[in-house]
C-alpha cells in the first residue's frame, strides 16, 4: 500500500462513527471604528512604521519625501511615472535587488484594526522579491481600500494569487522578548494613505 | 429553610442539605467540617452528614486509576442521591464531581452510573456558591479581627468559575481586612499527585506563592481547599513564616461571641 | 550540529536539574511574564470591541470549530488539498513517519544537486530532526530564524515553540555569536555587543549572504487550505518570506493536521494567533501562496504531507482535540510549571502543557519512560486551558493520558502506587473501612514527623512540614456529638 493509501485508509478509520460538519465556520465578525481611515494610521504607526497622510494631488511629493537624497529606487512595472529616475524591475535577480535601496509599490487592501497592508503583487505591487530585499519600502494605500478587521479583508482577496501580509517592519522578539525592528524583511515601512481632497471643516483653503 | 434556589421549600417538600465533608477534611481537617455546620446551622441551614460518604475520587482519577475510581463514585452518588443540594468546602473535590465523574462513569460502561451522575454532579457545589448563588448571602454575619489574603484555588477559579464569590463573602466579615495577593491566579504547585510525583517542581511553586503571601504582611491566608493549605502550610511553617493558613469556611464561621 | 532529545530523562529528573539553574529560572520568568501582560491586553481590547464583551470567546469557539469541523473531515480534506496543489504546480508527497519524510527532502535536494538549504523556523522539521537526515546527506541545512539560528549555533536544544532560544539570555547570545558564526559564514563583528538590536544586524549579515545564493528552501506551513490548495507562513522577521520568495526550489513539509477546509475560515485562526502567541494584533509578515506563481517565486514547489503518530493521535477520542494545536504557545507563558523548568525538561520539540499531551498521542504509552512522565508534568491547574486559542481541553486530556499509562502499564507486577491506588479505592469505596482506616491517620503523621526519611514522604517533608495530627476525625466528632447538637461533655470543638 501506498504511504497516501495507508494515510488516508488510517484517518478514516480513526474518524469512523464521527459526524463530520460539512458547512463551513461562520466566524464572528470583526472590530469597527468610526473612522477607518485614522484608525489605521493610528494602528500601522502603532508598529513603528511611519504614516503621512495626503491627497491625490501631494502624493507624488509625498513619494519624494520619503525617499532619502541618492537612493536607489527599484518599482514595479504597474506603478507609473510616480519616481523619476527609478529602476523598473524585469525580473532582477537577488543579488541585484540587495543593491536597491527602496522600493515604492501600491497595495491591494488596507486592515484598520491590526494595522496591515496585504500585497496581492499584482504589477502595481511587483514580484514578491522587491518588496523584501530593499531596507525601505514605501507602499501607497488608497482610503477606498482600508477596510475595518481581518474578516473584511478576506472579502477583497483571492487565495490563487501569492499574498504577503505586512504589520509594521520586520521585528524579532526572540533575545529576551525585548522587540528590536527590521531583521531580514525591510527594516522601514513607510506608508503613504491617499484620501480625497474634499477640504476639511474649518480647514483654510489654499 | 433555604430560601430560592433549586427548591425552594415547601409544606410538601423541605430542601435536603447534605455536607460532603471530603477525606482530607476528614482525616485531617474536623473543624473545617464543624466551620461550615456551624455557619450553615447559623443561617438557618439543617445541614445533613450522610455518613456513607468518602470520597470524590480525585485521587485515583488524577493519578491515572479511572477504574479502580469506580466504585467511589458509585458510592458517592448513592450516598448523596436523596439530596438537593451536597455542599462541600473544596474547590476541587467539587470540580471533581462536576468533571471527572462522568469521565468516570463513561469508563465503567455502566448507563445507569452515567445517569446517576448526571443527576448528582451539578447539584454539588462548592460552600461559595451555594451561599451566594442558593442561599443568596454575600454576608454571613461573621467576625474576624485579622488582616488576610485570599489564595484563589485553581479548580475553584478555572474548574468551577466560582469568581468573586469568595472575595465578596470575606469582604463584608467584619473586622476582617482584606491584603490582594500578588499573582493570585497562578497555582500554588500542589496539585495532589503532583507534588510527590514531581516534588521538586511542586515545591518551586509553592515557595514563590509563600513568598508573594509573605510579603503582603497578612497574618493568615485564607483559602477555600485544605489540600493546597496543607501543602503551602507546609512550605510556610518550614520557613518559619509567622503567616498562618486558614479555611475559608472557618472565616465565615467565626463571630464576635465565639472570638477566634 | 544541533543536538537531539533522544534518550532525555523523565521529566522530574530533568526537571530538577532545570529548578537548580537560577539564570535559566530568571530568563523564563521574564520572558513568560512580558509576553502575558502583552497578550492579556490585547485579550481585553478584543471584548472591549462589543458591548457584550465576549468577543474573544466567540473567536475562540470558531477557531475550535474551524479546526474540528477539518479533523473530523480530515480524509477528504486532504484528498481536496492535494487536488488543488496539483491544479496549481506543486507536487505532494506522502510520508508515513519521519524518517520517509527525510528522504523526500533529501531527494529533491539531490535532484537539484545542491549541498545546502535554508530554513524557515518549522516544529514538524524539528519533530522529524530534518536537518540530522541531511546532514548525514552531505546537505547543510540552515536555520534562518533568530532563535533557530542562536539555537543551532550553540549546538543547543529548542526550548519554547515560539522563542526557542528563550533560555539564553543576550550576553550568552552575544558569546555563541562571536564563537560560532565564522565556523559556517560571515563571521560576527568583532566589537558586537550584547544589545539586541545590534546582535539582530549581526544574524542579518550572517544569513543575507545565504539567503542570497540558496537554491532551495525548506519550510513547514501554519495552515494548509483544502478548497484552495494555499499555504500559510506565520512569521516576524522576514527569513520566511526570504525563504519562501528567493530559492528556485520550495519543499514545505505540512503535518496532516494543518488543514483548515476553506478560505474564509482562516479568518478566525488568524486573528487568534498573534495574539495568543506574539502579543500582537498582527505578527509582521504573513506568507500565502498556491503552488507556482509564473514568474513569481519558487518554480518548483514540493509538498510533504506527513502522519507520523497524527492519525494515532486522531483515533483518541479523547487526545484528537490536540490536533486543534495551532502552535501559539501561549499554554507555555502561562503554565507555572514550564516557568520555572523551561522546555529541555519536557525531552522534545513540543514542551510545555501541549507536549505533556501531544508527545505522548503522536508517540503512544507505554514503551519509553520518558514520555509516560509527561502528562504528570502537571498541577493541572487550567490555565493552559483558559488560554488556548482553540479551546483544547488540556487538563482533561492529561488525566485521560495518565489512565492511558496505568493501563499500558498493566499486566506485569503491579507497582507499589497501583497497590496504594487499589487499597485507597477499597477503603474509599466503603465509609465503615475509611473510618477505621482514619483511626490510624493521626498515627500516621505523628510517625512520618519522627521519621522524616520514610520513603514516598521524602518528596514532601524536603521542604514542606506536615500539619498537626488530628486528634479526631470529622466523623468521629459528628458520631460523638451527634453533628454538635448534643454538649461537649469536653468542651472541645476539636
Amino acid at each position: 500500500m501506498s504511504a497516501r493509501d495507508e494515510i488516508l485508509r488510517k484517518v478514516r478509520s480513526a474518524i469512523a462513527g464521527t459526524t463530520p460538519v460539512t458547512t463551513p465556520v461562520q466566524p464572528p465578525p470583526g472590530a469597527t471604528a468610526p473612522d477607518l481611515v485614522a484608525h489605521f494610521a493610528e494602528r500601522v504607526a502603532d508598529y513603528r512604521a511611519v504614516v503621512v497622510r495626503t491627497d491625490p494631488g501631494g502624493l507624488a511629493a509625498a513619494v519624494a519625501d520619503s525617499l532619502p537624497a541618492g537612493v536607489r529606487v527599484v518599482v514595479p512595472p504597474g506603478l507609473g511615472d510616480l519616481v523619476p529616475g527609478a529602476v523598473i524591475d524585469a525580473g532582477l535577480t537577488a543579488v541585484e535587488l540587495d543593491a536597491v535601496d527602496a522600493v515604492v509599490t501600491r497595495c491591494r487592501v488596507g486592515i484598520a484594526e491590526t494595522g496591515t497592508i496585504v500585497l496581492d503583487h499584482e504589477p502595481d505591487q511587483g514580484r514578491r522579491a522587491i518588496t523584501l530585499v530593499p531596507d525601505l519600502h514605501v507602499c501607497i494605500v488608497d482610503a477606498g481600500q482600508v477596510v475595518a478587521d481581518v474578516p473584511d479583508a478576506f472579502a477583497h482577496l483571492d487565495p490563487r494569487r501569492p499574498l504577503t501580509w505586512i504589520s509594521g517592519p520586520s521585528a524579532t522578539s526572540d533575545i529576551e522578548l525585548d522587540r528590536v525592528e527590521g531583521v531580514h524583511g525591510p527594516r522601514v515601512l513607510w506608508v503613504i494613505v491617499v484620501e480625497p481632497a474634499a477640504p476639511r471643516p474649518g480647514e483654510a483653503a489654499g | 429553610m433555604v430560601p430560592g434556589g433549586r427548591a425552594a421549600n415547601t409544606k410538601e417538600h423541605v430542601v435536603r442539605v447534605a455536607l460532603m465533608v471530603t477525606c482530607i477534611n476528614d482525616a485531617l481537617y474536623a473543624r473545617t467540617g464543624q466551620a461550615v455546620v456551624t455557619l450553615l446551622r447559623r443561617l438557618g441551614v439543617d445541614v445533613a452528614f450522610p455518613e456513607r460518604q468518602t470520597c470524590c475520587a480525585q485521587p485515583m482519577v488524577n493519578t491515572g486509576y479511572l477504574t479502580a475510581a469506580v466504585p467511589v463514585v458509585r458510592n458517592y452518588v448513592d450516598t448523596f442521591a436523596d439530596y438537593d443540594y451536597v455542599v462541600t468546602p473544596s474547590g476541587s473535590c467539587a470540580g471533581s464531581v462536576r468533571h471527572q465523574h462522568d469521565l468516570v462513569a463513561r469508563r465503567s460502561g455502566d448507563p445507569g452510573l452515567r445517569r446517576a451522575v448526571a443527576e448528582t454532579s451539578p447539584r454539588t457545589l462548592e460552600l461559595s456558591e451555594f451561599l451566594v448563588d442558593v442561599l443568596g448571602v454575600t454576608d454571613v454575619g461573621a467576625y474576624y479581627p485579622h488582616t488576610v489574603t485570599y489564595h484563589p484555588t485553581c479548580h475553584s477559579l478555572r474548574m468551577l468559575g466560582v469568581g468573586d464569590r469568595p472575595r465578596m463573602l470575606l469582604e463584608n466579615v467584619r473586622g476582617l481586612t482584606l491584603l490582594d495577593l500578588p499573582g493570585a491566579e497562578e497555582c500554588c504547585g500542589f496539585g495532589g499527585t503532583f507534588a510527590v510525583k514531581n516534588a521538586d517542581t511542586s515545591i518551586a511553586m509553592g515557595v514563590d506563592k509563600a513568598r508573594r503571601v509573605c510579603d503582603t504582611g497578612a497574618e493568615v491566608l485564607v483559602a477555600g481547599d485544605n489540600s493546597c493549605l496543607t501543602h503551602l502550610g507546609g512550605v510556610l511553617t518550614r520557613q518559619r513564616a509567622a503567616v498562618r493558613t486558614v479555611h475559608l469556611a472557618e472565616i465565615l464561621a467565626s463571630t464576635e461571641e465565639g472570638r477566634s | 550540529m544541533t543536538g537531539t532529545f533522544v534518550g532525555m530523562p523523565k521529566f522530574p529528573v530533568a526537571a530538577r536539574e532545570a529548578l537548580g539553574d537560577a539564570q535559566l529560572r530568571h530568563n523564563l520568568a521574564h520572558a513568560t511574564g512580558t509576553i502575558r501582560g502583552k497578550r492579556l491586553r490585547l485579550i481585553d481590547e478584543v471584548n472591549a470591541s462589543t458591548p457584550e464583551g465576549t468577543a474573544w470567546e466567540e473567536l475562540r469557539l470558531a477557531g475550535a470549530a474551524v479546526k474540528e469541523r477539518a479533523l473530523l473531515s480530515l480524509g477528504d480534506q486532504l484528498e481536496q488539498l492535494e487536488a488543488n496543489l496539483v491544479a496549481n504546480g506543486a507536487t505532494v508527497h506522502w510520508a508515513r513517519d519521519a524518517a520517509e519524510a527525510n528522504a523526500i527532502v533529501a531527494r529533491v535536494a539531490k535532484a537539484h544537486d545542491v549541498d545546502e538549504v535554508v530554513k524557515v523556523k518549522s516544529m514538524v522539521t524539528q519533530e522529524i530532526d530534518l536537518n540530522e537526515a541531511l546532514e548525514a546527506e552531505g546537505i547543510a541545512a540552515w536555520e534562518t530564524d533568530l532563535a533557530e539560528l542562536i539555537v543551532q549555533l550553540g549546538g543547543d536544544l529548542p526550548s519554547h515553540i515560539l522563542v526557542p532560544a528563550i533560555h539564553r539570555n543576550r550576553a550568552e547570545i552575544r558569546d555563541i555569536f562571536l564563537r560560532r558564526m565564522g565556523e559556517t559564514g560571515r563571521p560576527a563583528p568583532a566589537d558586537l555587543t550584547d544589545d539586541p538590536a545590534i546582535l539582530a544586524g549581526a544574524a542579518r549579515e550572517h544569513l543575507r549572504e545565504k539567503f542570497l545564493r540558496a537554491r532551495m528552501a525548506v519550510s513547514g506551513a501554519n495552515f494548509a487550505i483544502a478548497d484552495t490548495g494555499t499555504l500559510v507562513v506565520v512569521e516576524s522577521e522576514g527569513n520566511g518570506r526570504m525563504c519562501l520568495t528567493l530559492p528556485d526550489v520550495l519543499v514545505s513539509v505540512v503535518g496532516i493536521e494543518k488543514v483548515v477546509p476553506t478560505w474564509t475560515e482562516l479568518d478566525p485562526l488568524l486573528r487568534l494567533l498573534p495574539r495568543s502567541s506574539t502579543g500582537e494584533r498582527m505578527n509582521p509578515y504573513t506568507s500565502t501562496w498556491t503552488g507556482v506563481t509564473p514568474g513569481d517565486g519558487p518554480q518548483e514547489v514540493h509538498v510533504v504531507l506527513l502522519d507520523n503518530g497524527r492519525t494515532r493521535a486522531l483515533a483518541d477520542e479523547t487526545g484528537r482535540q490536540a490536533l486543534r494545536c495551532i502552535r501559539c504557545s501561549a499554554c507555555l507563558n502561562v503554565c507555572p510549571v514550564y516557568e520555572r523548568t523551561g522546555g529541555h525538561a519536557y525531552g522534545s520539540v513540543y514542551p510545555g502543557p501541549i507536549g505533556a499531551i501531544l508527545n505522548p498521542l503522536l508517540k503512544g504509552v507505554g514503551h519509553d519512560e520518558q514520555v509516560d512522565s509527561l502528562p504528570y508534568a502537571s498541577s493541572l491547574c487550567g490555565a493552559c486551558f483558559e488560554a488556548c486559542p482553540v479551546r483544547i481541553d488540556i487538563p482533561s486530556v492529561l488525566v485521560d493520558q495518565r489512565a492511558q499509562v496505568v493501563d499500558a502499564r498493566r499486566g506485569g507486577r503491579p507497582s507499589g502506587e497501583e497497590l496504594a491506588m487499589r487499597a485507597g479505592a477499597a477503603a474509599l469505596s466503603d465509609a465503615r473501612r475509611l473510618a477505621l482506616g482514619e483511626r490510624f491517620a493521626g498515627v500516621g503523621i505523628r510517625l512520618a514527623r519522627r521519621l522524616p526519611g520514610l520513603p514516598g514522604l521524602r518528596g514532601w517533608t524536603s521542604a514542606r512540614d506536615l500539619p498537626d495530627p488530628p486528634t479526631e476525625s470529622f466523623r468521629a466528632w459528628w458520631k460523638r456529638t451527634d453533628g454538635g447538637r448534643r454538649p461537649d461533655p469536653t468542651g472541645e470543638q476539636r
